[in-house]
């Protein structure tokens, strides 16, 4: 075959396989702003839900998601932006760090579901604090340990050497100069490494089966030992469990869900892109 | 500020920064243990045989029946299925991507997948249920949607994120000169990339395929809403089916504490986790091979 041709007919492939992924992202998001939008008001975000999570409003979940993806990323940021700080400034090339590295990709790629378990096993009854928000949280934090380490490498990777000789040649310790240097420059790539970790936790459902979300608990928490109604849980439920519920408000469901981590993820994305720029 | 307060508290920080840094291990190990604490007490009952080749998962049953294979060639089926769907599909888009797109046009394509990755799988399964397995039960003329096939479209969908964004990774990191080296002896554009660049970042395609096997394997919630649930081997990708996961999602809120029911899903979560080890550990030699 002529060569031009054959090009021409590859690239026509390859941009079709493209538009493939593409596409279908898309309608996903059209579809649920669409159906779901009809049914969103305030009584739907800010009631108690009512005759079987058949009507009335998601408040709960709502918050109950709030409160847990807070806890998780309190727990989150200290070590996830320490053990960042730890590769970067002061591991060297030897087997320990090789570890480190090796044992970061596998919590990336341990299946979610093995996370609840392990949440289950330890924090809700080894360690005795139940379904609770602090048993999910803790369980999430680790889940997203991997994306905060990650991002929070890159960020500090990207600081230039000279910041930091600069610093120490003033007579800085290390330790200043991390603190009052490296760590300033880096903070937008750490944030965007916290907000991405934040949209990951807010939309997990298998890790906090077991360990922290209510089928129905038409009441906000009191405590970190209490047990929460979370959104994704709640669209599982509301999808699966009941039937003849009203579609729109699944969808609706599906949306404030979908609205909170895209949002978050463009927010990422945007910081990102801005702080690219700038180095 | 008194020196020795300074030094004593930076002393403290470099303490702190050295646990977190080697926390990820403890994890790790500590995820292993804790799955083999709760999940080997079913070997007491049940011998790891049968466990993994027992054809019958009747938990509740009695005497119950704690046998996995059929569970096991659910997933390997339903993954099967995802990757012969996604991987292709996959690494053309990273082909396209960092090769071919304009730059402006690239920006928005990679930021569409980042999309993709983040939207819960919840929702995927949300919008299976309402989408495709509909479609899937009406062209196929099947009793219901609720199969292998629809599964497995939807988790090659989900896998596509981490195939495209692995293999681009893979296509940026081959030495220019390979490129222009190809081009100079005038190739065109197309078999620069199809005899130079895919074999070059082969390591890459193959760590990219890896972790996409990863990441089906362990796709809990979307996978249970849309493959039907039945714990039967299944005799066609239009058979309903259930995988590993599922079955701990889908039973671990029923199970007694402490029952042989119990161990099973711990026992079920041990298979898990070696599978998703070894293969990120594939996954990682070939990408430090790539490296090199």
């Amino acid at each position: 075959m002529n060569p031009k041709l054959a090009q021409k007919i590859a690239f026509i492939i390859l941009l079709l396989a493209t538009i493939l992924v593409i596409v279908p992202v898309g309608m996903i998001v059209v579809i649920i702003v669409v159906k779901g939008a009809p049914a969103i008001n305030w009584e739907f975000l800010l009631a108690m839900p009512s005759k079987g999570m058949r009507a009335g409003g998601i408040f709960p979940a709502i918050v109950g998601t709030i409160y847990l993806v807070a806890a998780t990323i309190l727990f989150a940021i200290p070590v996830g932006v320490f053990s960042a700080i730890y590769l970067v400034e002061y591991a060297r090339e030897n087997l320990l760090t090789r570890m480190v590295k090796l044992a970061i990709i596998n919590l990336a790629g341990v299946p979610s579901i093995v996370y609840g378990l392990f949440g289950l096993g330890l924090f809700v009854i080894f360690l005795g604090f139940g379904p609770s928000i602090i048993a999910g949280a803790l369980t999430l934090a680790i889940m997203i340990l991997p994306i905060i380490i990650t991002t929070s490498k890159e960020a500090l990777d990207s600081v230039p050497r000279s910041y930091r000789e600069a610093s120490l040649a003033l007579g800085a310790s290390k330790w200043q100069t991390i603190r009052h240097v490296v760590l300033p420059s880096a903070l937008p790539g750490i944030l965007t490494g916290i907000i991405l970790g934040i949209s990951r936790a807010a939309g997990e459902t298998a890790p906090i089966l077991f360990t922290v979300a209510a089928f129905y608990l038409p009441r906000l928490p009191r405590t970190m030992f209490d047990q929460v109604m979370v959104l994704p849980y709640h669209l599982f439920v509301v999808s699966t469990q009941i039937p003849n519920i009203k579609t729109e408000y699944t969808y609706a469901t599906a949306l404030v869900l979908v609205g909170i981590v895209l949002i978050a993820n463009l927010a990422a994305i945007i910081l990102r892109s801005k702080y690219r720029k700038k180095i | 500020m008194n020196i020795k307060f300074r030094r004593f508290s930076e002393f403290l920080i470099e303490k702190a920064i050295f646990l977190s840094g080697i926390i990820s291990i403890l994890f790790v190990v500590l995820i292993f243990a804790f799955l083999l604490k709760e999940g080997l007490a079913l070997f007491k009952y049940v011998s790891v045989k049968d466990f993994i080749f027992g054809a019958e998962w009747y938990p509740i049953s009695e005497p119950p029946k704690f046998g996995i294979i059929s569970l096991i060639m659910g997933s390997v089926w339903v993954t099967a299925g995802a990757i012969i769907i996604s991987v292709p599909i996959g690494i053309a888009a990273a082909i396209y991507i960092s090769e071919i797109a304009p730059r402006k046009i690239r920006g928005i394509l990679k930021s569409g997948i980042e999309m993709l990755a983040a939207i819960p799988s919840v929702v995927i399964g949300f919008i299976g249920i309402t989408t495709l397995v509909p479609l899937v039960k009406n062209v196929f003329g099947l009793s219901t949607g609720l199969t292998a096939l629809s599964g497995s479209i939807m988790l090659a969908f989900m896998a596509i994120p981490t195939i495209v964004s692995i293999a681009e990774d893979a296509f940026y990191s081959i030495p220019k000169r390979y490129k222009e080296a190809a081009l100079a002896l005038g190739a065109t554009h197309w078999q620069t990339i199809w005899r130079v660049l895919i074999k070059a970042a082969f390591p890459g395609i193959v760590a990219a395929s890896m972790l996409g096997i990863g990441r089906v394997i362990g796709e809990t919630m979307a996978v249970m809403m849309i493959t039907g649930n039945v714990a039967k081997i299944p005799n066609s990708i239009f058979d309903p089916v259930r995988t590993l996961t599922a079955t701990i999602a889908a039973e671990m809120g029923e199970a007694v504490r402490g029952s042989d029911h119990y161990f099973a899903l711990f026992a079920i979560g041990i298979v898990l986790f070696v599978i998703t080890f070894l293969i990120n550990l594939i996954a990682d030699i070939y990408i430090n091979r790539e490296l090199k």
